[in-house]
């Protein structure tokens, strides 16, 4: 089997092992609770029968090795449960929810990912000199920013004072698909704004690396135009660092949704894992957690897959 | 005080100002912290210099009480993950072998799940409390620190004048207290100001999304999401917390940067 | 008269400096400095670190490097200023009339491409060749430059070839687009010596066949006295000296040009061995942990108290790797090292605090192997310290006695290792080597990466300092040249084992073995037509097999 086959399939076979561990450590997490769900659930002041006969229904006698492996198949069977606080099935629940997010995400990535990419090119080319230093400006400020102060700035000055968008995002089947752009124009801004300087930044350094590369050098000692050196020479070695980046920020992008879905009042993921964080719906927030995490692995996964495949010493080995 | 930077000394008054503010509070404050003052959402007035909140209480009081909350759990977070991470990265470095094998994907393993989501997780199951809040942030937080104190370490550890000193025959203690953690400082101290950072917005989120600091308590993330309902009807309350977390943030980081260039030229030479 | 291909007059160069701390200010780095260049010769630049020699040979390209400026004179090629073409004059001219070999091919190739694809590049891009003629000059190339299977080399990736074949296509990449002017940038520096001669040999052929000109830069007088007609001695971004090789080599009017050429002409007489070693390794065999091969083959050596052992090797001979077994910091599979008639532990821990204090060690990068938080009082101080208890006045005292044998003087104890030179760096790791009165000092290569005078400077304080405390020096390198300077016996490794071992007049005379006679020939000597006479002497051989 060729070398970088061999690499690819063991980073796969790691994700889906740091998958299952992330399924344990997320399942342990909840387990550390000074009682349990059962008392979680029913308050100090439930009676020791009722507290029984729950612990009875949610299968709580088992002991918690059997409990995950159960847990674990049901998952595994697109099984996640039954939330406590409604009785409804949390697979179904969840998919509208997911799809919703996925949507705010994805287009918020259509967006800041160009424009980043862009602008980190940008700041290259002008490097040192004033849209460079606006740039490093722009993001010392916003790693310091709060996303719900940016949401809730956005929100002031442009929904409320201006009445250009809706303050509240809401979205469902009967609208066509500018309505919902409409809808999720002001949380996709505030997404953008989060995640574009960190990647913006992070896109000017990885460049920046390739053009300080020896050979760089030779191909402008060469004689070639601009266009050829950055084309020919350094875009082929600068592809995997920057999908790195991009991968990195969108994975970053998928938290900061938890934020901005709570803010505008998006019917999400993030709002429903909060919602059952506060309302101790521990089943929800296992299953909310689980499908995070493996966004979020899944993600760095495939960064680390497209720098193997992008290495010419691993493509073409000896 | 001479060669400070004028960015570095902005942001060394603000922190300061902050700092002495979230001490002082209870002299600073002109009102009480749960005193209903006035109406709701007053506009700004020499009674109420940032107006009053969602119902009625003084916001400025609220401010100073509630940057003492949020300062207070961030010092302690970072103090946490700062001691646990560093201590833990220095002897996974120094040990080598499985030690640091086994520490290392461990914490691979916690930092392959989103810090708040994580954080989401334990606290649908644990009482809701300033120490657990400081112990779950701290302990997720330590995982960059032990990171990067590790990685700094190894770098030093392979350096010729810690094998010099090896061979001198100098004990553990001596190899990572005098030529191991001089000249892992600086790095490590330019870290705390960003993980102090994230501390600060990491409780504030959590204290918007109802889920850090616990009613009648107040912290900035608090006093944002008690007054957010103002936002649509033009009031402006929400903003005032959220720009004191940023104002604070930057300062820091400000400070930070130029502690990091400070101690690196240092390591340089003293200028000849 | 026509105009000479390259004509430089009254170059400035500049560039900005970054002190730490401090405001940036910008510095000369080159001034004054005139030459000129006839079709078809070769000019060598020539001159320690920060003499300006690179720097010189870019502006025949008008390049400046990382921030570097050129602020005055002429630079004309073929009778027109360089510095005043605009963009697309420079683009026409690099690549095409002039241009540049770099000291690290394996950094100036790009990893992404393949190499033919990189070596006409230049060719195709200035139109001076179809895409077929191009490749089939590139194979001829290829062939010219000694490179195995010319015509499929170029179908390969530049990490699938070695370093000397790579430097060679490098070599093949600046003539491909038949320029009148190549800039060869230290092209042989990064390569073993046996490498290099046949690198430099295929550099001079294609030199020649080609009737190109160029410049080429150097440090090593010796490599850059077989390949040019002329040469420049540079210090300081000044011109020292410029001529005529011959008379550069053979009647140097300079002070600097002489020191040069005489460089490591230390006169040594050879200790005859006594019957008391004070180190003995025998039948050290090692590996390390992982790894499924040994890298040291049953080495048994010796040294006196009060001499010198030289182990010379290239890069991967284990020498290295002797020094690591010898210290403790790698325990040997088999065989054992008796020091001082006592048998070593074989594992550091197992050492007495004796074993440690008399078995010290230097470093090739004095840089790194001093604590850049730590003042050179208390890296002196240390040993002091931790083996004798000296404290307060009496330590101060000794670490001033030490600054003074290494010729630094009380004036360097509060300062920091970042504030003093690279002499000055490892003569303070010699003092804290000597603080501890060894008997042993092993020395990893602690000359090479010095200029050759500092160097010289640095191998007569050893030798003096030998003579006074009585103490032996176990000397790894790679260069001959220093080992002629200073061992009383050599062990000469090769791929693990000592291939040749002995007194140093028994290892440095005939009859040889045939590695060592490789190793011998390859060393640069300084002396006109030597590298003629060493490949006309290898095919003669090799004809007679």
């Amino acid at each position: 089997m060729h070398p970088v086959l061999i690499l690819v399939v063991q980073r796969i076979a790691l994700g889906l092992l740091l998958l299952v561990a992330a399924s344990v450590l997320i399942f342990a997490g909840t387990m550390i609770l000074p009682g349990d769900v059962a008392q979680s659930i029913l308050g100090q002041s439930a009676t020791p029968e009722a507290l029984a006969n729950l612990r009875a229904e949610l299968g709580l006698n088992e002991p918690p090795v059997t409990r995950y492996f159960n847990w674990l198949f049901g998952v595994v069977q697109g099984d996640l449960g039954t939330a406590l606080t409604n009785g409804q099935d949390i697979a179904t629940s969840m998919g509208r929810r997911l799809s919703n997010t996925l949507f705010l995400a994805f287009w918020a990535a259509a967006v800041a990912v160009p424009l980043a990419i862009f602008l980190g090119l940008l700041a290259v080319l002008y490097r040192d000199q004033w849209p460079d230093k606006l740039i490093s400006g722009v993001t010392l400020a916003s790693i310091s920013i709060p996303e719900f102060l940016i949401g809730y700035v956005l929100m002031y000055f442009v929904a409320v004072q201006l009445g250009w968008f809706s303050t509240v995002a809401m979205i469902n089947d009967s609208m066509t698909l500018l309505e919902k752009l409409s809808a999720i124009a002001l949380p996709v801004a505030v997404l953008t704004l989060v995640v574009l300087a960190h990647m913006m930044r992070m896109t000017r350094a990885a460049i920046l690396n390739v053009m300080q590369s020896a050979y760089i050098e030779t191909a402008e000692l060469k004689g070639l135009s601009a266009f050829k050196v950055i084309f020919r020479h350094a875009f082929p070695n600068a592809i995997a660092p920057i999908v790195n980046v991009v991968m990195i920020n969108l994975a970053y992008l998928v938290v900061g949704v938890v934020v901005i879905e709570v803010v505008f009042v998006y019917p999400g993921m993030g709002q429903y894992l909060v919602d059952h964080v506060s309302k101790r719906d521990v089943p929800v927030v296992q299953a909310c957690g689980l499908v995070f995490a493996a966004v979020y692995i899944g993600l760095n996964m495939v960064a680390d897959i497209v720098s193997i495949l992008a290495n010419p010493r691993l493509r073409h080995p000896k | 005080m001479r060669g400070i930077p004028i960015s570095a000394l902005i942001g060394l008054a603000f922190t300061a100002a902050y700092f002495l503010a979230a001490i002082f509070a209870p002299l600073i404050a002109p009102y009480g912290l749960s005193e209903i003052v006035g109406d709701v959402w007053e506009p700004s007035s020499s009674r109420h210099l940032l107006g009053t909140d969602s119902i009625g209480r003084d916001l400025l009081t609220r401010m100073i009480y509630g940057g003492r909350t949020t300062i207070f759990i961030a010092t302690m977070a970072t103090l946490l993950s700062f001691v646990t991470g560093s201590v833990l990265g220095f002897l996974a470095a120094v040990l080598g072998g499985w030690m640091d094998q086994v520490m290392s994907r461990l914490i691979d393993l916690l930092m392959s799940i989103p810090t708040l989501i994580f954080a989401l997780v334990v606290l649908s199951v644990m009482p809701v409390t300033i120490p657990v809040l400081i112990a779950v942030m701290g302990l997720l937080d330590s995982t960059r620190v032990y990171r990067l104190a590790r990685a700094v370490a190894v770098d030093i550890n392979v350096m010729d004048f810690v094998e010099a000193a090896r061979l001198r025959g100098e004990g553990r203690g001596w190899v990572i207290f005098r030529e191991i953690l001089p000249n892992a400082l600086s790095p490590l101290v330019a870290e705390m100001g960003l993980r102090f950072i994230f501390a600060v917005l990491f409780v504030s989120t959590l204290s918007f999304l109802g889920l850090g600091v616990q009613p009648p308590a107040a912290d900035w993330g608090g006093i944002v999401k008690e007054n957010k309902d103002g936002i649509v009807y033009g009031i402006p309350a929400a903003l005032v917390p959220a720009f004191a977390i940023a104002t604070l943030a930057i300062s820091v980081n400000l400070v930070a940067d130029w502690v990091l260039n400070r101690t690196t030229s240092l390591k340089g030479g003293r200028g000849g | 008269m026509a105009d000479p291909l390259l004509k430089v007059t009254d170059l400035k160069i500049e560039a900005t400096a970054y002190p730490p701390g401090e405001p940036p200010q910008d510095i000369t780095i080159v001034e004054g400095v005139s030459f000129a260049l006839e079709k078809g010769r070769v000019l060598g630049l020539i001159g320690e670190s920060g003499a300006g020699k690179s720097t010189i040979g870019l502006s025949a390209m008008a390049y400046g490097r990382g921030g570097v400026r050129i602020t005055g004179g002429q630079v004309q090629v073929n009778g027109r200023d360089i510095l005043k073409l605009g963009t697309s004059g420079l683009r026409r001219l690099r690549g095409a009339e002039v241009t540049y070999v770099a000291q690290s091919a394996a950094a100036a190739f790009n990893p992404a491409r393949k190499i033919m694809e990189q070596v006409t590049e230049a060719t195709l891009a200035h139109g001076r060749a179809s895409k077929r003629e191009a490749e089939t000059r590139a194979v001829a190339l290829f062939d010219k430059l000694g490179l195995p299977d010319p015509e499929t080399f170029g179908n390969r990736y530049p990490h699938q070839v070695s370093g000397g074949q790579l430097q060679r296509a490098m070599t093949a990449l600046a003539l491909c687009p038949e320029p009148e002017l190549v800039i060869f940038d230290e092209p042989t520096t990064a390569l073993d010596v046996t490498t290099q001669i046949d690198v430099l040999a295929a550099i001079k052929d294609a030199i020649r066949d080609t009737g190109v000109a160029a410049l080429y830069i150097t440090h090593d007088l010796a490599v850059v006295a077989q390949v040019s007609d002329d040469i420049m001695v540079l210090q300081n971004g000044h011109r020292v000296e410029y001529g005529a090789t011959d008379q550069i080599i053979n009647a140097p009017r300079e002070d600097y040009t002489r020191a040069l050429v005489s460089v490591r002409s230390i006169v040594h007489e050879e200790k005859q061995p006594g019957d008391d070693p004070v180190l003995q390794a025998s039948h050290v065999t090692a590996r390390y942990k992982g790894t499924k091969f040994d890298v040291l083959h049953d080495i048994n050596v010796a040294l006196d108290a009060g001499q010198t052992l030289a182990v010379v090797g290239e890069s991967g001979s284990g020498k290295s790797t002797l020094a690591r077994v010898i210290t403790g910091l790698l325990p040997p599979s088999k065989g054992q090292i008796t020091f001082a008639g006592r048998r070593l532990s074989s594992d550091l821990a197992g050492r007495s605090r004796e074993d440690l204090r008399e078995l010290q060690m230097i470093y090739q990068m004095a840089d790194v192997a001093m604590n850049p938080r730590q003042t050179v009082g208390t890296i002196i101080g240390r040993p002091l310290e931790f083996y004798f208890g000296h404290r307060g006045a009496e330590k101060q005292r000794r670490v001033i006695e030490l600054l003074d044998k290494i010729e630094m003087g009380a004036g360097y104890i509060d300062r920091y290792p970042a504030e003093l030179s690279g002499g000055q760096k490892q003569r303070v790791c010699i003092a804290r080597a000597l603080a501890a009165e060894p008997r042993l000092i092993i020395c990893d290569e602690v000359t090479s990466a010095l200029d050759p005078l500092v160097a010289d400077g640095i191998l007569k304080l050893l030798l003096n300092l030998q003579k006074a405390e009585n103490v032996a020096y176990l000397f790894i390198t790679h260069d001959l040249a220093t080992v002629r300077a200073i061992a009383d016996s050599i062990a000469v490794m090769y791929q693990g084992r000592v291939v040749r071992y002995g007194t140093k007049s028994q290892v440095l005379a005939p009859p040889y073995d045939d590695y060592t006679d490789l190793l011998l020939s390859s060393v640069p000597e300084m002396k006109l037509g030597w590298l003629e006479e060493v490949i006309a002497h290898r095919k003669m051989e090799s004809a007679g097999h």
